[in-house]
């Protein structure tokens, strides 16, 4: 019999709110994080408006030992880790060590920390850069921190594709859980707002050039010119189902299904395989396409990549067939972050009935046939949510959660 | 339903040494250091300036100009490493489901060096902070977010399953493996190709390891700067390379014909949840991740023929693997070889744990295991058979290779060779 992997706790931070309850409340409220570049002078770039995280003071939420040696990537990883322990009633002294894994996801590395070490190796010398470089900047800190905070030792993992990597890395999670273990911390955190980090966002020419913070980014629009990029983390507490029943604690929902699919090379003709995620992940839950009551959508941006989405929505679902949104209209595209925040949001619609809406989008694209949820929060019977992402380069995944009976 | 097996099917190697698998063999068998004075760029300001490079022209090997220019050194060797594991397999990439081709790369530290190259342009050698925008080249996305070598990775074989980069530091090549052969084994595959590569040898490395005072500071004699084992150690030397390999399901393999190197049978992966570098001197988690591998191989630690061994080169490094082979094999790690081909070719970080396995491949199919180079004065405190300096030809049908990295990450995996009843 195969061991079913639930959400038990959830740890989220984004540019819309600190901690799972403000991130809900602006979601519900349609607050907007998007905004003017205050991290960086903005004068000399292309790219006006982001999703900053404000008022994160690390200082205060983690030891100054830890801070010192992380970069901001990993301390939103550390945060939302705690948050999702203790909303998950979990203390890992109490465990198993080796039956508590930690899976993580990150696209873009620990690009501020980075970049300043770089500075000092450049301007001043290789003697200058900081000791903490080798152990801070690389792609593996957000696993290995997490797992010596909370002395977890069982099978653990970092996966980098692009975006998709939110979605991949809980599907890994969900893989650890049924090979033995009985509890998984995993989730995606990015954070790339430094001056190069920035810049290196610039050339695949999708990041909207727009300087307006309600203009930017409008997945499925007639006006979509691209998405805007944001920062944040969001960890989830997953756990074996017998175990959240003996612990006696509520799961938000299981992750019932999952699937990944990449896309050919364009110049094989062969067209992208999005929908096959799809199918995979629906067939993964042994759940039909009605049963879905909403899709957390991938929402590019990008007028070419949301038609391809909602032909692969409508293939599945029929044009219009089942509500969509789009919350990150709110926090912007948070790399690696974004789909474990969707996740997040698609399993507070569960628990509470109520999907939030895409912000911003006014005039939906002809092209784009699909029931979007605009203006006020949507209320409805949420028993089962479909969340999908895309990566650059071809990466797809598709997850699908329930509630739990 | 009887359980998927997974087999070896076809190799690809780029190492400090030569390219292509022969090559390689032949360093590891002549037990050849190939740590030199670093020639990418003058070392001369650096603690350490050491290191196992490849000489490598890319168009020599095949990579186009656009993928030349295109792909980072770690990219580029990772498609020439490809593209020799596939037609090494004899897998006919038109006769496969593109849907059921995964691909897993491990991979530590991204496009660093050119990453590294970009930034010194964007930044006018370090004098901005306030980088130049219009300097930016066209690939700087996938330089910064490095599944861009997945995705070539991918395209080589026209995969259209799983496929991820695997990113767990130093183990990144082991557990990219693991991942591989979970892949292939429930189901989400029937041929992935498993593999790592890194190509670390470029100033902000260097100078990363320099910090940690991890690196070998044996400057004026580079050939023997890399002593798993020895007393007079005295760090790791970094590395640079790629493996790759093709792992297929054992009745795919068989309905093709295929020659089958050996079968994947174990894997596991622990955490020491204790340092980002530190290593407590028991080695408890990495036993760990040996006895939990070999159960899944179903194999006692007497039938393990050879240990291909982390061997960084560090003190705390051998004396923490050498505690965790006697926790986890008992009487029998005294008899069974380890070696460290890190003495040879060097740490090449997320690739190294591929390349290991490859020589683990190539041991059972030659019946012979690679030395510990520069082993000529062993450490007391480290009492096992390291097999110094020179090869030897022995039986060998069931081997276990280890990883250990920052993190906290320890790995181990089990091949063996294929039973009789496979033909």
């Amino acid at each position: 019999m195969t061991r079913r992997a639930v959400v038990t706790g959830l740890g989220v931070l984004a540019p819309t709110g600190i901690g799972t309850k403000a991130y809900w409340a602006a979601a519900l409220d349609g607050r907007s994080g998007l905004g003017p570049m205050t991290r960086m002078d903005p004068s000399g770039y292309p790219i006006k408006v982001i999703g900053e995280v404000r008022d994160f003071v690390p200082g205060d939420l983690l030891p100054s030992r830890v801070v010192v040696e992380t970069a901001l990537m990993t301390q939103y990883g550390l945060v939302c880790a705690d948050e999702a322990l203790r909303d998950g009633e979990l203390d890992p002294g109490e465990q198993p060590e080796y039956e508590m894994s930690v899976v993580t996801a990150n696209a873009t590395g620990g690009a501020e920390f980075g970049q300043r070490e770089m500075q000092n190796l450049y301007a001043k010398g290789p003697s200058q850069v900081g000791a903490y470089m080798a152990i801070a900047w690389f792609y593996a800190a957000n696993s290995g921190q997490i797992s010596i905070r909370h002395g977890m030792r069982g099978p653990s993992g970092v996966f980098i594709t692009d975006q998709a990597g939110g979605l991949d890395c809980v599907g890994q999670a969900r893989r650890v859980i049924r090979n033995g273990s009985t509890f998984a911390l995993s989730g995606g955190t990015d954070s790339s707002f430094s001056p190069s980090g920035l810049v290196g966002q610039i050339p695949p020419g999708l990041v909207s050039l727009s300087t307006d913070p309600d203009r930017a980014y409008l997945p499925f629009d007639v006006a979509a010119d691209g998405y805007t990029p944001g920062e944040g983390g969001a960890i989830l507490l997953v756990e074996e189902a017998a175990s959240a029943q003996a612990r006696g604690v509520r799961p938000y929902g299981e992750i019932a299904g999952y699937a990944t699919a990449f896309d050919p090379h364009p110049r094989t003709g062969r067209g992208p395989n999005l929908r096959r995620a799809i199918e995979g992940a629906l067939a993964d839950a042994r759940t039909a396409p009605e049963d879905v009551d909403v899709v957390f959508a991938d929402g590019y941006g990008v007028p070419r990549l949301d038609r391809l989405e909602c032909e692969a929505l409508a293939g599945v679902f029929g044009p219009r067939g089942v509500a969509v949104t789009v919350p990150k209209t709110a926090t912007g595209r948070m790399y690696a972050a974004g789909p474990t925040v969707d996740l997040v949001a698609a399993l507070l619609s569960l628990r509470h009935g109520v999907i939030p809406s895409t912000l911003n989008v006014t005039a939906v694209s002809p092209d784009c046939p699909v029931d979007l949820v605009l203006g006020d929060p949507r209320e409805a019977r949420v028993r089962t949510a479909l969340v999908i992402a895309r990566g650059y380069n071809g990466f797809n995944a598709a997850v699908v959660v329930k509630a739990v009976a | 339903m009887s359980e998927r097996r997974v087999v070896v099917t076809g190799i690809g190697v780029a190492a400090p040494g030569g390219l292509g698998v022969p090559a390689f063999w032949d360093t590891l068998m002549a037990g050849r250091s190939m740590t030199r004075r670093i020639t990418h760029f003058d070392p001369s300001d650096f603690r350490c300036q050491v290191a196992a490079e490849i000489d490598f022209d890319p168009a020599a090997n095949g990579l186009s100009p656009q993928e030349a220019r295109r792909l980072d050194r770690a990219g580029q060797l990772a498609l020439v490493a490809s593209r020799e594991a596939l037609a090494d397999s004899g897998l006919g990439t038109d006769a496969l489901d593109p849907s059921r081709v995964g691909v897993s790369l491990g991979n530590a530290i991204g496009c660093t060096e050119l990453m590294e190259r970009e930034y010194v342009v964007l930044s006018d050698g370090g004098r901005k902070w306030l980088v130049d925008p219009e300097y930016a080249v066209p690939q700087l996305y996938d330089v910064m977010v490095p599944s861009s070598m997945a995705a070539e990775v991918a395209w080589t074989i026209g995969a259209e399953g799983p496929v991820a980069l695997v990113s767990t530091g130093c183990t990144s090549g082991i557990d990219a493996l693991g991942h591989g052969f979970e892949l292939v084994r429930e189901g989400s595959a029937d041929v992935v190709l498993a593999a790592g590569t890194d190509a670390p040898v470029s100033p902000v490395t260097v100078a990363c390891f320099d910090t940690l005072r991890a690196q070998s500071t044996a400057n004026d004699d580079p050939e023997h700067a890399c002593r798993p084992f020895d007393r007079d150690r005295k760090g790791l030397i970094l590395g640079e390379g790629s493996a790759v390999m093709v792992f297929e399901e054992l009745e795919h393999a068989r309905r093709r014909g295929a020659r089958v190197y050996c079968e994947v049978r174990g894997y596991a992966s622990r955490a020491n949840g204790y340092h980002m570098t530190g290593l407590k001197p028991d080695g408890r988690e990495m036993a760990e991740a040996i006895r939990v591998a070999l159960d899944q191989a179903r194999l006692n630690p007497e039938d393990i023929d050879y240990i291909n061994a982390h061997g960084s080169g560090t003190k705390q490094n051998d004396r923490h693997e050498t505690a965790a082979f006697k926790a986890s094999l008992g009487r029998h790690a005294y008899e069974t070889p380890v070696s460290s081909i890190k003495s040879m070719i060097g740490h090449s970080l997320g690739a190294i744990g591929a390349i290991e396995v490859a020589a683990c491949c190539l041991a059972i199919d030659n019946d012979a295991i690679p030395p510990t180079a520069n082993l000529s004065t062993p450490d007391p405190e480290c009492d096992l058979d390291y097999v110094p300096v020179t090869a030897r030809e022995q039986r060998t049908d069931a081997v276990l290779s280890v990883g250990s990295g920052f993190g906290g990450f320890q790995s181990a995996i089990v091949v063996a060779a294929p039973e009789r009843t496979y033909a």
